[in-house]
């Protein structure tokens, strides 16, 4: 069984063949740099427009590398995002499962994210707490079993992924703002600057509102402070937030294994301290799983096509998806 | 004749409530630009604002979804975040005017967007006090904010929702 997955929830334009659930046959991200080449430089992948043009290589590149003329069944995420963009990954799935004559199934990008051990780590215990961060997302959630899911808790205000972005680019590191500060960082003192942890002790929900404009303030008031000093007293302090909440997760829920996902699973301080912090197994996925893929949305089609059964194409992009659904 | 109202408030806390109040003088097809540096309270702002037109539940930045939709009293209210757009074109494309037809818009670094929004209702400035204008440990919490609209007939509703916060009014030619 051969699923062709299509991702265009926000910047990444990205196809993908999983046979069998689990085994990758061939994944591809458009901001990799033969179709940057293809398209002469860096196309600007915010916009729906954007997705149309890189869609059909990536689609064409995944099924080339495969070996594959036509999938078994086509899935393709439906939300949340951008509307413009999943509209783009959406339709052309639908269009491309009744050419080809198979099912299409409609994918909640967040459950893709919970597939990523699915793929890489079928071994690791279920139920799993598994602790999702990236640009648009920082949640934790309670994994019973592929498909069954409860939301724990997530942030309230910026995802930490978009405050490593707003504190990157206001230090003046760059973009993107994860891997600057990381780099960064490593250069600097954690203890030189005590930013607040909001909410540690207080349930599941997460706010880094309050600590980018702690950082704002804190360079304002000494503009001599050192660049790594601030960035590393930053990055300890969104750790030490995501952690401590992760591990009080695992111990109160009674996981048997700890995840992490999305594309600040790729910062090396959340990856060293997660292994420390958590008593229980710990997955960290490779960096093509942490960030935004289709073997990931092939794999969650995979799943619900062979329990749920095909989606109606009928299905319409819901740019506010939410992830709740325990059965 | 533009106008600007000034108002201060003293806790994010105090910015919600002001923010939920001017919600109240909102109307359907309302555009509302949040301007102000990174830190200075547009989330907490666009938090205020969202539970002054009844949406329920958590108000999360739109920065990277670049745009967030709510059920609200006013139809759809539409949170958009173009921090990480550089070039007009790729804020049309948003098709926010589309967007924006139902509902109330509250859009954030919208200075870049301005030629794609069309009318914009009220523009809200948000800034931390210059030194010296408050204590300097209420400097993380006390904030500015600058109501500014062309409308007159909208003035008045307008500094009824600002009520005791309101530092000043001013009315300039344009």
């Amino acid at each position: 069984m051969n699923v062709l997955g299509i991702e265009t929830s926000c910047d990444e334009t990205a196809a993908a063949v999983v046979s069998d659930g689990r085994a990758v046959r061939s994944s591809v991200v458009s901001s990799q740099v033969d179709l940057h080449a293809r398209y002469g430089g860096v196309v600007p992948e915010i916009a729906g427009r954007a997705h149309v043009e890189l869609l059909v290589p990536a689609v064409e590149e995944a099924m080339a590398r495969a070996g594959l003329e036509r999938p078994d069944a086509v899935a393709a995420t439906y939300g949340p995002g951008l509307v413009g963009s999943l509209l783009v990954g959406l339709s052309a799935a639908k269009g491309l499962a009744m050419s080809w004559n198979v099912p299409f199934v409609g994918v909640n990008h967040l459950e893709g994210h919970l597939f990523a051990p699915v793929i890489e780590e079928p071994d690791l215990e279920w139920p799993l707490v598994v602790l999702l961060v990236s640009g648009g997302h920082t949640m934790l959630v309670r994994a019973v079993a592929p498909g069954r899911y409860r939301l724990l808790g997530q942030t309230l205000d910026d995802a930490a992924g978009e405050a490593f972005d707003k504190v990157a680019r206001f230090l003046g590191l760059g973009y993107p703002g994860g891997p600057a500060i990381d780099r960064v960082a490593r250069e600097g003192d954690p203890s030189a600057f005590t930013f607040p942890r909001a909410m540690l002790d207080d349930g599941y929900d997460f706010s880094f509102s309050g600590l980018k404009t702690a950082v704002v303030r804190a360079v304002e008031r000494q503009p001599a402070a050192a660049t790594p000093d601030v960035a590393a007293a930053f990055q300890e302090a969104v750790v030490d937030v995501l952690l401590t909440k992760a591990a009080r997760a695992v111990r109160d829920v009674g996981a048997r294994g700890f995840c992490l996902g999305g594309g600040v699973a790729a910062n090396s301080l959340l990856r060293q301290r997660a292994a420390e912090v958590v008593d229980v197994p710990t997955y960290l996925p490779s960096l093509a799983m942490c960030t935004d893929n289709a073997a990931m949305v092939a794999a969650a089609g995979s799943f619900h096509l062979a329990h749920d059964g095909p989606s109606p194409l009928s299905l319409a992009a819901d740019p506010n998806l939410v992830l709740e659904f325990d059965r | 004749m533009s106008w600007r109202l000034h108002a201060r408030t003293a806790s994010p806390d105090a910015t919600r409530d002001l923010a939920a109040r001017l919600a109240g003088a909102a109307r359907r097809g309302d555009v509302i630009v949040l301007q102000g540096p990174l830190g200075a309270g547009k989330t907490t702002f666009a938090q205020g604002f969202a539970r002054g037109v009844g949406v329920d539940g958590p108000v999360t930045s739109p920065t990277f979804t670049l745009v967030r939709q709510y059920p609200s009293s006013l139809g759809q209210l539409v949170h958009v975040d173009v921090y990480r757009l550089d070039r007009l074109a790729e804020v049309a494309d948003l098709g926010l005017a589309d967007l924006v037809e139902d509902g109330v818009a509250l859009v954030e670094w919208g200075d870049v967007a301005r030629p794609a929004l069309g009318p914009v209702t009220w523009t809200v400035a948000i800034s931390v006090p210059d030194e010296g204008s408050t204590r300097d440990d209420r400097r993380d919490e006390v904030r500015d904010l600058t109501v500014q609209g062309d409308d007159e007939t909208r003035r008045d509703e307008v500094a009824e929702a600002l009520g005791s916060a309101t530092t000043g009014l001013a009315r300039e030619q344009t």
